[in-house]
């Protein structure tokens, strides 16, 4: 069950990484990012942050992007829908 | 495209900050012969990385210019692409003086910025705005890739004091050495309000946009779009 952060998330990563549509409806929680699709290089990741910092009208911190955060789709899930209050 | 297009990197005097002029490249493609409407489009390109990524629709959108009697210029950005000019000397004024030193010399009647390339377009031409940014987004951008890349290699560095020692000393930023005066001036730009030329209104043209692409890709649909944008400008007289 895909929630509106859910799915707007998968959009966002649907958009940057030129995926077919639905292909990002595979995603489970523990399919990995960083470091396991060659191309989120670091400027990638950079434009996918900034992304969902427009999209989903949060401010990430640098503090905040670490390895963890774009390990899986589920840590990126948990920390965006922290971040919008739900 | 069904009439023959031709395209030819021609190189062109570009101004310096100084006085006089360096060679720098551009990709023209003339108008198609017999449809000649007498208009010449300079397309100033996306900076950084993202030109990587928006060359290829830049120059699709050219090919659908020139197929329809549009002449279309595209030329390098001093210091970046394969421009010869030393990037670290370069400042957002000089590449402005260098946009307008291409516009004077290809003729260019209308221009058509995409992304930050609006942030250096010259004053005084009609033309449009393709998802324009502010130098202030695109900086933060490049610094926070760096952030990503040094911390994987277990180096904490800081937006704040990474802007700092730029404006000091120059900063490198995914792959590219900006000089100090470039540091401190760029995140100030915005594009020129008073400017004739107008933003193309995000609903006429295909969703995503390719800058946002990890790797450069191509959408026939967005430079279908943006060339008939450009296009019914200029037939309504726009040029005018």
């Amino acid at each position: 069950m895909q929630n509106e952060t859910d799915a707007q998330l998968r959009q966002i990563l649907t958009d940057v990484l030129g995926l077919k549509p639905g292909q990002a409806d595979g995603f489970t929680a523990d399919t990995g990012l960083f470091g396991h699709l060659p191309e989120l290089d670091s400027m990638a990741v950079a434009g996918l942050l900034t992304e969902i910092e427009d999209r989903l009208d949060i401010v990430i911190d640098d503090e905040d992007v670490d390895g963890d955060l774009l390990e899986s789709y589920g840590a990126l899930l948990t920390f965006v829908t922290a971040r919008r209050g739900g | 495209m069904g009439a023959t297009t031709l395209e030819m990197i021609e190189s062109w005097p570009c101004p310096l900050p100084g006085g006089g002029t360096r060679d720098e490249l551009a990709l023209r493609l003339a108008a198609a012969v017999g449809l000649e409407r007498g208009a010449q489009v300079l397309v100033i390109p996306a900076l950084f990385d993202e030109a990587n990524r928006m060359r290829r629709l830049s120059v699709e959108v050219m090919r659908r210019l020139s197929a329809s009697g549009v002449g279309a210029v595209l030329p390098e950005i001093p210091g970046l692409g394969d421009s010869l000019a030393d990037l670290t000397r370069q400042t957002p004024g000089d590449w402005r003086l260098a946009m307008l030193g291409a516009a004077r010399h290809f003729g260019a009647t209308h221009v058509l910025a995409i992304r930050g390339g609006a942030l250096i377009a010259p004053d005084g031409l009609p033309g449009w705005r393709y998802a324009p940014v502010t130098g202030a987004s695109q900086m933060r951008q490049m610094l926070r890739a760096r952030i990503v890349a040094a911390r994987e290699l277990g180096v904490e560095e800081k937006q704040d004091s990474l802007m700092a020692q730029g404006r000091e000393a120059g900063l490198e930023l995914v792959g590219y050495r900006l000089g100090a005066e470039f540091v401190a001036e760029f995140p100030g730009l915005v594009v020129n309000a008073d400017s004739p030329m107008r933003d193309i209104a995000p609903d006429l043209v295909p969703t995503p946009g390719l800058w946002l692409r990890a790797e450069p890709g191509e959408n026939a649909a967005q430079a279908d779009a943006l060339a008939a944008v450009v296009m019914m400008g200029i037939t309504a007289g726009d040029a005018a």
